[in-house]
């Protein structure tokens, strides 16, 4: 085992801030991506499935390419 | 599009109603695969890699800065690879497919910075140099928040596709710059570790962990991609009557 404590290993030999600073931020935007994606996700399918329900799903003016 | 064709035809896939459900299929594969991977990779990291003998404990950081780096780049080559299928066969889900990597490219290339910052005030004595490695990462974030930015900005999709693309074909060139910036340039950065040419400057076990971490990048990559490809689609293809359907399947599900 390379730490000798749980104290030891949040420490980091001094760089803890460092490290766990890196760490931490990394895991703050994966999880916010992640939310991001889902909150995306529920809110684009109410609007189209409101759109549809009005009837206007046909109407919107895009062009699809082929 | 013919139903009783039963070899593997690439050019059905690349419907949008035909890859939409193998999406939903293979997305939470690769996130449980990306889950597994990362554990393992921080359990190697952090459990198993030994300190260093130079820089102590803070190397450390090594396990997400050179994933994340390295994935910052390839996300960025898939967007132009897609973009120029896109732009070559006028695919629809080409630039789809660019446009769902966007975010996470452009996440990864901020982690790659940021813990480079955490990682370069211990090292190096500061957070940031004008350094050619760094700069060119720099740009990369630039042209990534400028790629989702014009193509939010436009409402034509087909216009859309079209102006993200050229902006990522031209935006690729970057890559190698970053990439060979530590050989063409006096960095401050060191040089690569890891090559395909030399044997790695690193300890096996510390390499491994890394290794695992950036298969766990790409797990993650490939999972996230394809959830939001399934909104993208569905955005895009809202007057087909599939879509109708499974809105009408997810408004009832919700």
């Amino acid at each position: 085992m390379i730490w000798d404590s749980w104290g030891a290993f949040w420490e980091m030999g001094g760089s803890g801030p460092f490290v766990w600073g890196s760490y931490g931020v990394t895991t703050v935007l994966i999880v916010a991506e992640l939310i991001m994606l889902r909150t995306r996700r529920v809110s684009s399918t109410r609007k189209l499935n409101r759109l549809m329900r009005a009837g206007h799903g046909r109407k919107l003016p895009e062009v699809q390419g082929s | 599009m013919s139903t009783s064709e039963s070899r593997f035809n690439l050019y059905h896939y690349a419907a949008p109603q035909a890859f939409y459900p193998v999406a939903g299929k293979l997305a939470p594969i690769f996130a449980a695969i990306a889950v597994v991977l990362a554990v393992a990779g921080l359990w190697i990291g952090f459990f198993k890699a030994p300190t260093d003998a130079v820089q102590g404990e803070v190397y450390r950081i090594i396990f997400i800065h050179v994933p994340a780096a390295w994935m910052s780049m390839f996300v960025f080559l898939v967007m132009a690879f897609w973009s120029a299928v896109g732009l070559a066969m006028n695919t629809r889900l080409s630039a789809l497919m660019a446009q769902a990597l966007a975010p996470t490219g452009a996440m990864f290339c901020f982690v790659a910075l940021w813990t480079g910052a955490l990682w370069g005030r211990p090292t190096w004595g500061a957070y940031w140099v004008w350094d050619a490695r760094l700069t060119s990462q720099l740009l990369l974030l630039f042209l990534y928040l400028g790629y989702m930015a014009l193509v939010a900005a436009i409402d034509d999709p087909r216009r859309r596709d079209k102006a993200g693309a050229i902006l990522c074909l031209v935006g690729a060139v970057n890559v190698p710059i970053i990439y060979f910036s530590v050989k063409w340039w006096n960095t401050l950065h060191q040089g690569a570790s890891v090559s395909l040419t030399k044997a790695p400057s690193m300890a096996s076990i510390m390499l491994s962990g890394m290794l695992v971490m950036a298969l766990a990048a790409w797990a993650y990559t490939i999972s996230v991609a394809l959830y939001r490809v399934r909104v993208l689609i569905l955005e895009r293809e809202r007057h087909a009557d599939w879509v109708r359907g499974e809105l009408a399947r997810l408004g009832e599900a919700s």
